[in-house]
């Protein structure tokens, strides 16, 4: 497949916590490019760095240090670069949780359609586009199900309809398979790296997921801050 | 999308019974208002139905609500013929119990001169007094009806109408008699106590002493004048309407009225933390959601109206649960609960005050949630 622009392009971006005695250094010069198209897998033991990573291309962490563009766009050189950073979120970013994450009073549909909502987009319309990304994940028969009584594999295609919900560009994952049994947990892959293709986005997942390793373009290894291979 | 709505649908059965709860406590609070209210209502109602302008009573006295008064009932002719002086008239106050239809009755005698000021403003049902002896116009609390009898003293008195709203700083409502039957009812003894003086020699004196003159001044006649010429009078007092009423309020209810006043207070501190507790917890409820919310891009006034819209609707609620379950109980209550639409609004804007204040916790709260929480298990 070919791949299409730079979404996240990360340089020398370093982040530590506490100082002294106490300070860990999370991640450690890491540079990182991830093109449109691509599904990569951020993986390593715990406490390696990849949701330090995660939670920095998704602007929910500051870097120590460090360089983050997204999208074309410098959000971080040394300091942010955008105020907004949640509009940048919801313009430029997807997310799907390993615990989906669905908001609990609001049906399937309502779930996505919130995200449009957020947007400004009129009520109808993101109502239609929610119900036409649920029908395409094969979940629009559960539309107007609250979350509660959603299966976890209906629960996480709903997730994951709301995270496509405004044609974001880069998509982030956290352990997005590992409340789904081997079967499921392909499915879903297959359908997260069908939808980035056809909306040019890139995928990045934190996962331990052996049995989805095949469905990435790239791995990645972390260990003790720094990025070991690509 | 109203966040605030759907979150209350979701949990609707659990929302409807806080704001239950909370109407419940805010019944209370309309309640001790009321209450409040009807204390000082009554004990004005007395003092304001003669529509007098200057109170006559006893030197040295704050009669004839606060302390007795006594005066000569011919006073009133004296009155009557000072400069400005439009009409006056004696009048009488006393307690007493009656038997009625096997329960006793406390009511409050007012002995007033037909024709002249003191006695009752309006009659709601039958008609005023008219004939010289044994009639009575009672307060329609009393239970009584046009054309039943009632025994007071030692004689029978037929119900000839009805009144609204008179009744003492007690509460005890009042029934009208002429001040002829006001004065026999004050001084006749009961046979066997008048054998006994008898047999003593002692001589039975009609006393022929009112409480106070009622006068009502001409238009543009000054008041403070008579008052004035009245007080050189050594053994008369006189005062106006309006020192009348401030003196009932700062005696005779002032420790009750301010008892009310002070567990009012508390039970609206009691209130305003109870409503800060509920609102608090609620969004302490939703952490997990709001962080999720900010971290698919939800700004920041998104999370708060969905905080502000649910304490604003809790409290609305409450007030409205609160102000309907008054209304439909006020009149079972022994004394008059008087709700006036400022005290109501008033609450209403304390109630908004106090939700606004106690979700501006739950915002602060909400405000300082980091969106990564969202991302954890």
């Amino acid at each position: 497949m070919a791949l299409g622009d730079i979404l996240i392009e990360v340089s020398n971006v370093a982040k530590h916590f506490g100082e002294g005695e106490t300070r860990v250094d999370a991640l450690r010069a890491v540079d990182l490019t991830v093109r449109a198209g691509e599904v990569i897998a951020l993986l390593g033991p715990s406490g390696s760095g990849k949701t330090t990573l995660l939670n920095i291309i998704g602007c929910i962490l500051a870097p120590s240090a460090g360089r983050v563009v997204l999208d074309g766009e410098p959000v971080f050189d040394g300091k942010w670069l955008r105020r907004d950073l949640r509009r940048l979120r919801l313009d430029k970013i997807g997310f799907i949780f390993q615990s989906h994450n669905l908001l609990p009073f609001l049906t399937a549909q309502e779930n996505v359609a919130v995200v449009l909502d957020l947007t400004g987009l009129p009520a109808e319309e993101g109502r239609t586009r929610a119900r036409e990304l649920l029908d395409y994940l094969e979940v629009g028969h559960r539309a107007m199900v609250k979350p509660a009584l959603l299966s976890g594999g209906e629960a996480q295609r709903v997730a994951i309809a709301r995270a496509l919900a405004n044609r974001p560009r880069i998509i982030l994952a956290d352990e997005p398979t590992a409340a789904l049994d081997g079967a499921r947990a392909g499915l879903v892959m297959d359908l997260m790296r069908k939808l980035a293709a056809e909306q040019e986005a890139c995928i990045v997942t934190v996962t331990h997921d052996e049995k989805i390793f095949d469905r990435f373009d790239r791995l990645i290894h972390l260990r003790d801050g720094h990025l070991v291979s690509a | 999308m109203n966040l605030a709505l759907k979150d209350i649908r979701h949990g609707l059965f659990r929302f409807v019974l806080t704001c239950f709860g909370l109407g419940l406590l805010m019944t209370v609070v309309l309640a001790m208002i009321g209450i409040y209210n009807g204390l000082v209502s009554d004990a004005l109602a007395v003092v304001k139905a003669p529509a007098a302008d200057v109170w006559v009573v006893e030197a040295g006295t704050k009669g004839p609500f606060a302390e007795a008064s006594s005066i000569p009932a011919d006073t009133r002719d004296a009155v009557a013929r000072m400069p400005g002086v439009a009409e006056a008239g004696a009048v009488n106050y006393q307690n007493l119990e009656a038997p009625h239809a096997g329960r006793t009755l406390r009511l409050y005698v007012v002995g007033y001169e037909s024709g002249r000021p003191g006695g009752p403003q309006a009659i709601a049902e039958g008609r005023g007094i008219g004939a010289g002896h044994f009639e009575l116009v009672a307060d329609r609390k009393t239970g009584l009806l046009p054309g039943e009898t009632i025994r007071l003293g030692r004689n029978r008195f037929t119900v000839v109408g009805l009144v609204e709203g008179a009744m003492n700083s007690g509460g005890d409502p009042a029934v009208y008699v002429t001040l002829a039957d006001a004065m026999a009812l004050q001084t006749e003894l009961d046979p066997a106590a008048q054998r006994v003086q008898a047999a003593r020699g002692a001589v039975s004196v009609k006393s022929a002493s009112v409480a106070a003159i009622i006068a009502r001044m001409s238009p543009g006649a000054d008041v403070d004048l008579l008052t004035a010429t009245v007080r050189q009078w050594k053994h008369l007092a006189a005062m106006t309407q309006a020192e009348q009423e401030e003196l009932l309020l700062a005696s005779v209810v002032d420790k009750a009225r301010r008892q009310i006043g002070l567990f009012l207070g508390i039970l609206l501190s009691v209130s305003a933390v109870v409503i800060a507790l509920i609102i608090y917890t609620m969004t302490m409820e939703k952490l997990k959601q709001i962080a999720t919310l900010k971290l698919i891009g939800a700004p920041d006034r998104t999370i708060i109206a969905l905080i502000v819209q649910q304490a604003l609707i809790l409290g609305a609620s409450g007030w409205g649960i609160g102000l309907m379950l008054i209304l439909a109980v006020k009149d079972y209550f022994p004394r008059r609960v008087v709700l006036e639409p400022f005290n109501v609004m008033v609450l209403a804007g304390i109630i908004a005050a106090v939700c606004l204040l106690s979700s501006a916790l739950g915002v602060r709260a909400a405000m300082k949630v980091d969106p990564a929480t969202a991302l954890g298990s």
